[in-house]
Parts: structure tokens; sequence; C-alpha cells
């Protein structure tokens, strides 16, 4: 018994820590589909580009000021974003929008490759959250610890506003009905922003926790935790926010899991299996709900 | 009150109006009444600002209102029951009445406005806690009609009101809308029931594939042979 604790225990951590990572990301996705029916192709772009604001801030500055300016200045990316590339585009086929999306994904990888010249940049160590931390048996870092904790807190706080503040009122309303959420004197624009304005604090956030189990960022490493937050959204029913949470811990946790019993090569087919089958048996993920286009 | 003159709406190469000219006066019920396609709806979406104008103009107290954006109109007085009744199905009861009431700050008048709402449609009072999507289409209504007053409108347009709805049903509706004019709102009412419609407003225009083709009072126009045949469906039987 013991021995399997210890033989097990760290994937496990290692497994709740990075489903917490993605869940942090799949908020995103998942809002700015509940609110725009657009799957926000560069929100995986976002995240890695926090990475590298966090590279190139840290050089210069102390950390008390370069992690907090990292998260506004990935939050003002995400806000332009919508306004420069989406935006004008509101009233057009949402294919046109989801095609300008995957336009602004692959403009931020190159802006990352033309910047960094394709080297893997070294990733600050970031004081306390770096630390060693010893867990039973497992040793670990603090992120591990720290990132599941966050994540939690920062949802429930998320939940809170949508379902008890007036502008949390405004964006379940404007997820609904466009049209007549305008009739009511809701400026649909400035919803929209919020909705990206949090997406990418909490993707800056994410990032942050992510990268810091790393040695290293370059303009692909985003890419793979992207795509599976991505699939978390999907999984747990895209639009739902609590679904998002759930899956990502649920793709964590298996991930690591599978690593555990030794399958590591299978890890990442695993999580695109999971989809193939959500996507077959439940098309709308654990908690979606079946979802009317939208005349 | 209100004086929509000469206007002009396209939808997407069609005509939708062609140069439509009214007048709303204030404390007054006022119908707009016409076939599908007679472009009702759009000269209530134009007014309220949802879709672009190519000419003419709004005028709403003396205000030329043309083309402002949709939360400006709603900000100046201009409060509307969509059609279809469009509550917000995954919001409850209250927060739709809450959501009407968006603009405004004061948070004690709000809480009046709400009271002012529950006293009209007690059916409401107590349903607050419930989803908007699983009332009746008649309570959806009466939400709609909520909803729209807690914006405190001096004008008050409606689409369709009756759409969809039970003959029992649909009296209640009317009745509201008599009701809401005591209470000295305005109201511009598109209807296809034109019968009811007539009889309850004082003054009606009669639309025609975009434009204005006849007006009058709602007596006048129910007894105008002409709209009787169209409209009321009590015109001679021809063989």
């Amino acid at each position: 018994m013991q021995e399997f604790i210890t033989a097990n225990l760290p994937y496990l951590l290692g497994g709740i820590s990075v489903g917490g990572q993605y869940a942090l990301i799949a908020v995103g996705y998942t809002m700015v589909y509940g609110i725009l029916r657009l799957i926000n192709f560069a929100h995986g772009d976002i995240f890695t580009v926090a990475g590298f604001f966090m590279v190139y801030l840290n050089a210069t500055m102390p950390v008390a000021v370069s992690l907090p300016l990292t998260i506004l200045l990935i939050i003002a990316l995400g806000f332009s974003v919508e306004r420069v590339a989406y935006k004008p585009l509101r009233n057009a086929p949402r294919m046109s929008v989801m095609i300008s999306a995957i336009g602004v994904s692959y403009l931020l990888q190159n802006l990352m490759w033309y910047v960094t010249g394709g080297l893997a940049k070294q990733y600050p160590t970031i004081p306390w959250i770096s630390s060693s931390i010893t867990i039973y048996t497992a040793t670990t870092k603090m992120v591990t610890l720290v990132t599941p904790i966050l994540t939690i807190v920062l949802v429930a706080l998320l939940v809170q506003l949508i379902n008890h503040t007036k502008i949390g009122m405004a964006m379940r309303a404007v997820s609904k009905d466009f049209e007549t959420a305008r009739l009511m004197g809701i400026k649909i624009d400035r919803v929209i922003s919020a909705t990206f304005i949090i997406g990418s604090a909490l993707a800056g956030i994410g990032s942050i926790l992510y990268f810091s189990n790393y040695t290293a960022v370059t303009p692909t490493a985003g890419a793979m935790p992207g795509l599976k937050a991505f699939v978390a959204a999907v999984f747990g029913g895209i639009g739902s926010i609590p679904g998002a949470v759930i899956g990502a811990f649920i793709i964590g946790i298996s991930e690591n899991i599978i690593k555990a019993v030794g399958l590591t090569t299978f890890s990442d087919a695993f999580t695109f299996a999971l989809l193939i089958v959500v996507l077959i048996f439940k098309p709308t993920g654990l908690f979606g709900e079946a979802v009317n286009e939208k005349v | 009150m209100l004086e929509v003159k000469g206007l002009k709406v396209n939808y997407g190469g069609i005509k939708a109006l062609d140069g439509v000219s009214f007048k709303v006066e204030q404390g007054q019920i006022v119908t707009l009444i016409g076939a599908n396609g007679a472009g009702k709806s759009t000269a209530l979406r134009a007014i309220s600002g949802l879709v672009p104008v190519q000419g003419g103009s709004v005028i709403f107290m003396g205000e030329d209102i043309t083309g402002k954006d949709t939360q400006k109109i709603v900000e100046k007085g201009i409060a509307m029951v969509p059609e279809g009744r469009r509550v917000f199905p995954n919001l409850t009861v209250l927060e739709n009445l809450k959501i009407g009431a968006y603009l405004r700050n004061d948070n004690d008048g709000i809480l009046q406005s709400t009271q002012y709402v529950y006293d009209m449609f007690p059916r409401l009072k107590e349903r607050l806690w419930q989803m908007a999507g699983t009332l009746s289409g008649g309570e959806q209504q009466m939400l709609a009609v909520g909803r729209a007053l807690m914006a405190r409108p001096k004008l008050m347009m409606m689409d369709e009101p009756s759409l969809g709805l039970a003959p029992l049903v649909v009296r209640d509706i009317f009745a509201i809308i008599r009701r809401v004019a005591q209470e000295g709102i305005t109201v511009l009412l598109i209807e296809q029931n034109a019968n009811a419609a007539l009889r309850a407003a004082q003054y009606g225009y009669v639309l025609e594939v975009g434009h204005v083709v006849l007006e009058g009072t709602g007596e006048e126009l129910l007894a105008n042979p002409q709209v009787r045949d169209a409209y009321l469906g009590q015109g001679k039987k021809r063989h």
C-alpha cells in the first residue's frame, strides 16, 4: 500500500495541478463560445504570449512588478484581438469570424517566432511557487499545490460574478439573445469585451502557473495545453463554465494516471480519443445544453 | 410625441419601408395594422435603432433620434416589447424584470417599479424565482410587458403581443395594453389581430408594402369597408 501511494501520488498531484491549468484556459474558450458562438482559436496563443511576456518583463523587473504587468498586458492583448479581429465582423457569417480567429492565431505564433528567433527562452524562477514542498512521500513544487486551490477560488469568484452582478446578468442575457439585450439598453460590445478580459486574465494566470513547471518557453509550447483545454471545454459542454472546469480536471488527472501506469506515449492520444468518444455519444458534452442555432 | 416622417429602410435590396409617415400623440394607443411583410415590425425596429435607416426621420419629444444607438433611444424613454416576447429564458422572472431597468441606477426607484409590476401582474410575483423559460406564453407576455415597464418608458412599442396566444389570453393581453395606457404611457401597437387592435386604439394606420395607405381613428377604420374587407374578415363574400 505504502509503495503504491509512493509510486502514484506524484502523478495524481501532477494531474490535479495540470488539470487546474487547463481549466484556467478552458474557461476562456467556453465563455467566448457561450456569448459569441465562436471558437477563439487565438486563445491558446494568448496563453503562450503570456509566457513570453513573463520572460521578457522579468529580465528587467522584479517579480512583484513583472507578474501583475504580464497579466495586465495579456488582458490588453485579448481585448485588442477582439476589437481588431472580431468586432468588425459582428454581423458577418460565423465562419468568417472563425477564419479571422485562425488568422490571429497564426499571426501571434509568427510574431513569437520573429521576436524569439525560434529559440527557447528560459522561463524565470518565481519565488515561493517554484520552491519545493514534500507532501506525504512526494516531493513537488509549490505550484502543484497552489494551482488547484487558486483555480477553484477564481472559478468560484467568476461564477459569483456571473450569477450575482449586473454585468454577469448582462452576460447571461447577451449569451441568449443579442437583439433583445440591446433593447434593454445593454451595450453588447462592452459585454463581449468584458468576456475577453476575463478569459485573457485567467489564461494569463494559467500561463504563469503552467510554465513555472517548465524550464523554457517556445512559440509552440502553448499549443498542446491550449488544445487540451479546448477539448476539456468541449468535453464539459462548451458554453458551460463548471463543465469546462470539471472536464479540465478529468483530462489532467486521466493523462497522468496513464503516465503512472507506464503508457506515457499514449497520454496525449488519450485526450483526443476522449474527445472523439464524447462527440459520438454526447455531442453536447457533460453539462452542455442542446444548442439552438441563433436565428 | 413621436413623429415618423418619410422613413425608408432597405433589407438586402428590398424596400421594406418606402417613405412611411405617422404620428403618435401623447397618452394615446396608436396601432399600425397590415398584412405580413407590410413593414410594421420594420418600422418599430427602425425607431429602436435595431436596423439602419436609409431616409426620413424619427422625432421623439421634439428631438431627432433617427439612427441613434438603441441604448440612447431606450434612455430617451422608448421601450419595446418585441415580437415573440423574447424573455430571457435562462434568467429568473425577477432578473428579467431587473434587466429591464438596466440603464437605471436608482435602486429605490427600481424597487418601487418592481412593486408596481407585481401589483399589475400578481401572477409574476408568485413566480419570481422561476426561470422565465418555464412560464406559459401568456405569463411570458406579461413578463415582457413588465420588463418594458421597468425602464419607466414614456412610449411603449409592442410588436404583435397577441401572436400565438390562446383567445382567452389574448383578451387579457388587450386588457393589459389598455391598463398600460391608463397609467399614462403612450402605446404604439402592431397587430395582425386588426379587430382587437382597432377597438383598443384611438388612432390607427394601415400599412401596405412599405406605405401608409389609410389612417383614421380606431372607429373610422373599423367602419371602413376597405379595412373590413382586407383585414377584418368581415367584408362581403365574393362569388
